[in-house]
């Protein structure tokens, strides 16, 4: 527990070097759209990403964004001849785009993932499933966050 | 004499409008998502796993000047636990004490080792692990002569207004269960499962420490760790959730 | 000590497509949080993870600040061969984790 004296020389300590740390950029929506664009086009290239065969299972209101369970499922016949390559798992307004990028291949039988994401806003995620013949696939769903990751300290 | 009555019924249903019938009881287990409560029942990915893994080495590691081990009195939790955290807080010689409490009087006095401190991960772990032997068994706390002024004073400090919002958990958790509070739903706050995996801590914690949450929530002075009226206040909550299934370790936004 | 748990079936019919889950203890400390006083919390994360089986590599994964902590990973693999499944997670400031679970196939 944080004595008054101890409030007031932090406090004090903060405002002074305030100027220098900068909460959150004026420019945080242009800037995290940006992030997000450049890591999907590291991923695709000049490659089109077309919506479809991949599913991706997220809840649309999430409990807590600190821990949101996710499912990736592609449908492919994952044969030498046919396999994901890899899917990669994005969110749009987290403080950077990456999540997840998992690398498969035949020997995995069935082209899922599942993990756990933090996700700080409201906002889309994004699975972006790469094949074995080059093409680049995705789902995206939007989701409601109340209780947002990253961005808020746990002061509790 | 029959509008006496009337009157005398209309104000007695009031003042017990707040508590919730007995089987209209829900867990805050229902209260969360599909895939929330899948993380739950699932053992092998629950992430409270690695605490009760923790407290299974706890309690089989002597410890202390008597180099004892829970173990070596104790034998197997899964047999000599069973049932134990679902009579937890209880009353003995007129103070409340909780499972913590009772696990650090065995290691005081039998182990001869220092407390574990509240909320270190030892000691959550510890009672993660007895608390997992009574998983599925209904709690029981029974209203009797050595508990019930204990009870009382509980249930004081759970009607009671506290705090710069001014609300008693009472207002939230009886009258507007269900509803939602900034986007999320209010349940119930039966303490079904601790210590639980909390989303929100990204790790473990006690009933205490949820407790403090939401009274810091409300702005109001959180009690101290152990204290009299916390203990109190948990005896209250279970003894309220008596009959509802234990899912130690729980997991919980 | 790092620590993990994997859940892999003990036994399996050859072809069997089996699940395998995976969970590593850890903060996943984003880098993005600040103390008290204002100072960043630096960074500390598991950046990798593989899977082989008998030596050969079936499942690999790049991790971000945005995995929860205590990240779970699941899987799927097909039950080609008995033999040894190696698990290997490796992160921020030299962390390393290894975990073998060995698997029957019929």
């Amino acid at each position: 527990m944080t004595t008054r004296r101890q409030f007031l020389a932090l406090a004090c300590g903060t405002l002074a070097a305030g100027e220098l740390r900068a909460q959150l950029d004026p420019n945080i929506q242009a800037k995290r759209k940006a992030a997000l664009e450049a890591a999907i086009s590291k991923v695709v290239g000049d490659a089109p990403v077309r919506p479809g065969k991949v599913k991706l299972d997220v809840p649309p209101l999430i409990d807590n964004g600190n821990t949101v369970p996710i499912t990736v499922t592609v449908e492919s016949p994952m044969t030498e001849a046919s396999y994901v390559k890899a899917i990669h798992l994005f969110t749009e307004k987290n403080p950077q785009p990456y999540v997840l990028t998992a690398h498969l291949g035949p020997r995995a039988g069935r082209a899922t993932v599942s993990t756990r994401a933090r996700i700080a806003d409201t906002g889309r995620v994004i699975a972006i499933a790469e094949l074995s013949d080059g093409s680049f696939w995705s789902d995206a769903v939007s989701v409601v966050v109340t209780l947002s990751a990253c961005l808020e300290d746990g002061l509790i | 004499m029959r509008a006496a009555a009337f009157f005398f019924a209309v104000v007695c249903v009031w003042l017990q409008a707040a508590e919730i019938p007995l089987a209209e009881r829900r867990s805050g287990y229902e209260f969360m998502g599909r895939e929330t409560r899948a993380m739950q029942d699932d053992d092998t990915t629950n992430p409270a796993l690695f605490s009760l893994l923790d407290g299974e080495q706890l309690w089989n590691r002597p410890d202390g000047t008597a180099a004892r081990a829970c173990a070596g009195c104790h034998g197997d939790a899964a047999q000599s636990m069973k049932g134990i955290a679902a009579r937890y807080p209880t009353v003995a010689g007129g103070k409340p004490i909780n499972l913590e409490q009772r696990i650090n009087a065995c290691r005081v006095e039998q182990q001869r080792a220092p407390a574990f401190a509240y909320e270190s991960k030892e000691l959550v772990a510890l009672t993660a692990y007895v608390g997992r032997q009574s998983r599925g068994m209904p709690i029981a706390i029974e209203a009797n002569d050595a508990t019930r002024p204990r009870l009382e004073a509980g249930r004081a400090l759970y009607e009671r207004r506290q705090g710069q919002l001014n609300l008693s958990c009472s207002q939230c958790h009886d009258d507007n269960w269900g509803k939602l509070l900034a986007g999320s739903p209010i349940p119930q706050g039966h303490p079904t499962g601790y210590p639980i995996y909390r989303l929100e801590w990204q790790g473990m914690g006690s009933l205490e420490r949820r407790l403090r949450n939401c009274m810091i929530g409300v702005r109001a002075e959180p009690y101290a760790y152990g204290s009299p009226e916390m203990v109190q206040l948990e005896l209250y909550l279970m003894w309220r959730a008596r009959g509802m299934k234990l899912e130690t370790p729980a997991v919980r936004p | 000590m790092a620590r993990v748990a994997v859940t892999v079936p003990p036994s399996a019919k050859r072809g069997e497509i089996i699940e395998i889950k995976t969970l590593a203890q850890h903060e996943m400390e984003t880098g993005f949080r600040r103390t008290q006083t204002g100072e960043l919390v630096p960074r500390d994360i598991i950046t990798g993870f593989v899977c082989r089986y008998n030596g050969v590599e079936v499942f690999r994964a790049e991790l971000h600040q945005a995995m929860a902590a205590n990240p779970l990973i699941a899987f799927t693999t097909v039950a080609a061969e008995s033999g040894t499944l190696e698990f290997t997670w490796t992160g921020d400031h030299g962390y390393l984790a290894n975990q073998k679970a060995e698997i029957k196939v019929v």
